[in-house]
């Protein structure tokens, strides 16, 4: 080994250990608040505040969750989340996908206009306002369709959807079904839909995300407690203390009894809310990365 | 229903409509949706136009011209608002933009796989943690008295500090690095997917050259995902007048309202918070203000990039 290639290999070397030290740092920067978050929530509530708790939970003592759970509030959001999520991942992937389909093929006519009307509304909109008025107008105010309805679907994600079909599903595909005599509609149920699958399950994900942690909509339309998603209740206990005017007549009696054992709820609060996304998140990854690739590419 | 022809080559042309009905039929209800819940609302800004009135409805109210416009450019909140819009987002801009961007190339020459798989999965994991937890997460570590922060002073000088979220000027900081903590993981995967595309014919020639691994990092890996570097940032030039409304509200307090107040909250403080006029003309055009210094900036960006770098969106 010469002299040179030497030096080289000992920059290399520096290099190397500095990427691995600094993915290393980023990645326990990240881990950190959330497992001692995770600890908190199962440690002995005083020893929490007090300041016992620095990694693991200290005193194992569940009594903050069992308060939690005896709140009816956090089943019923829990229970509307589910539903808001579902009933809305279904709207969207129906519109979606009913949307992308016809907008992939090329020699549609009217097909770049038709673009226009739905991508200028990423770029300029009415705001939250005019938003409001509307779904006044329309009736849907405190309904569950307010939830539903306005974000039925997102044109960035028509818009991977498109290309997702456009560059999966060649020409040559249709005109050969065509030949068989397949109108457009058995060419989306037959070949589109089961050949999609793969962008389906990326879209369901997105959009299934994006209501379990809606907020927004359910904070300017809804003014009835049963409707509530569970987000809401999430704020009402998270910042219970910083806006004490709001909550106080709801949460005062039952929370007096103990100031620790409000702060150790918020903690299992957070877990309780995060933790079916965080289950199901790293079997599902792999999909998310995948819709991040295929959005990126221009169509 | 008609039977197609047997000769439906020909694809590139542009086809008879009639024969498509099925496809714009499909079309229908996404058309309608769009025009429904994003277009009656643009038209609806007219109301920032007028002096809108429940009882008179959006066409029977009357017109004002540009005077909600001017009382907003004259009152005191218009440069408060409209500084703390633009400071908060190019903060944001500055600090969140190179994060991803440095760690894809860092994690990128990470050879053990192993390992990159695991600090993938766990940097990526707080992007689908919502907006309420998130900002739950920030109070409830940094609590002066319960959190980690204050347990932590408390251990080292024996006394207890103050509450940082009094503070006008942390709550940029908070605001800002919170969204970091949450997003560089998740931001940096467009960028390491842009860095598995590098050809390793080029890393081969410039090792045999005598590049170091640093040297071949800025010289083959940077410029090959230069024109993801570019649309990105595009994308978040065009973006400055855009911060979600969600988090900043989130994270207000009385005490910190001289930093936090951005045009959205503004908004919605004067246009439907219990505290507000109730002025949705006003509030109209506070928004509409807004949007169109939007539309115009991503509009133009885009524009200039097409020309420097030959990159854009449309």
């Amino acid at each position: 080994m010469n002299k040179k290639t030497k030096i080289k290999y000992n920059q290399d070397r520096l290099y190397y250990i500095i990427c691995y030290a600094v993915v290393a740092i980023l990645t326990l920067i990240v881990l950190y608040p959330v497992v001692y978050i995770v600890s908190a929530s199962f440690s002995n509530p005083d020893r929490t505040v007090q300041g016992d708790v620095w990694l693991w939970p200290v005193d194992i003592n569940l009594d903050a969750y069992k308060m939690l759970f005896n709140y009816q509030k956090l089943w019923t959001g829990y229970g509307n989340t589910i539903l808001y999520t579902v009933g809305g991942t279904i709207i969207n992937l129906v519109v979606t996908l009913t949307c992308a389909y016809p907008m992939a093929r090329k020699n549609l006519r009217g097909r770049s206009q038709i673009m226009f009307l739905f991508s200028f509304t990423m770029l300029f909109s009415g705001g939250m306002i005019p938003n409001y008025i509307l779904v006044r107008e329309l009736g849907i105010m405190n309904t569950r369709w307010a939830l539903l309805l306005p974000g039925a679907m997102s044109v960035y994600n028509m818009i991977v959807c498109r290309t997702f079909i456009q560059t999966n599903i060649p020409d040559e595909m249709l005109e050969a079904a065509q030949i068989d005599g397949c109108n457009d509609l058995q060419f989306l149920f037959r070949m589109v839909l089961p050949l999609s699958k793969p962008i389906i399950a990326v879209l369901a994900l997105w959009y299934g995300v994006s209501h379990w942690n809606a907020y927004f909509n359910a904070f300017l339309y809804l003014k009835d407690n049963d409707l509530y998603p569970l987000q809401i209740f999430l704020r009402e206990i998270l910042f219970a203390s910083s806006q004490i005017g709001e909550t106080e007549e709801m949460l005062a009696e039952e929370v007096t009894r103990s100031q620790y054992m409000y702060v150790a709820m918020q903690y299992c609060v957070i877990v309780v809310s995060t933790a079916p996304l965080m289950c199901i998140y790293p079997f599902v990854q792999k999909h998310f990365q995948k819709g991040v690739m295929v959005g990126s590419v221009k169509g | 229903m008609k039977k197609r022809k047997a000769s439906a080559g020909g694809a590139i042309k542009k086809r008879d409509p009639r024969k498509d009905w099925q496809l714009y039929l499909l079309l229908l209800v996404p058309v309608i949706y769009i025009i429904i819940f994003k277009y009656i609302p643009m038209g609806g800004l007219v109301i920032a136009f007028k002096e809108y009135k429940v009882r008179k409805g959006i066409w029977g109210s009357d017109w004002v011209g540009f005077e909600n416009f001017i009382e907003f450019f004259q009152s005191y909140q218009f440069w408060r608002v409209l500084k703390n819009t633009v400071i908060l987002s190019v903060y944001t801009i500055i600090v969140s933009f190179p994060f991803p961007i440095i760690f894809a190339l860092m994690i990128n020459s990470v050879r053990n796989e192993k390992f990159k798989k695991v600090t993938q999965t766990i940097v990526n994991m707080p992007h689908f943690i919502s907006t309420v937890v998130m900002v739950g997460i920030v109070f409830a570590v940094f609590n002066n008295r319960t959190g980690i922060y204050g347990n932590l002073v408390h251990a080292i000088t024996g006394s207890w500090p103050q509450d940082l979220f009094a503070s006008p000027s942390n709550f940029r900081h908070f605001y800002v690095w919170s969204a970091v903590w949450q997003n560089f993981g998740w931001d940096s995967i467009i960028y390491t997917a842009a860095l598995s595309s590098v050809d390793p014919s080029y890393h081969e020639a410039a090792q045999i050259d005598g590049a170091s691994r640093f040297k071949r990092v800025i010289h083959v890996d940077l410029p090959t995902i230069l024109p993801t570097i570019i649309t990105m940032l595009i994308l978040r030039m065009g973006s400055v007048m855009t911060i979600g409304f969600e988090k900043v509200y989130l994270m207000q307090n009385s005490l910190n309202l001289s930093a936090s107040e951005i045009i959205s909250t503004y908004v919605y403080q004067v246009g439907l918070s219990a505290q507000g006029s109730g002025d949705f003309s006003y509030a109209t055009a506070i928004g509409m203000f807004n949007n169109v210094i939007e539309f115009v900036l991503v509009v133009t960006v885009n524009k200039i990039s097409k020309k420097v770098s030959e990159t854009s969106l449309w």
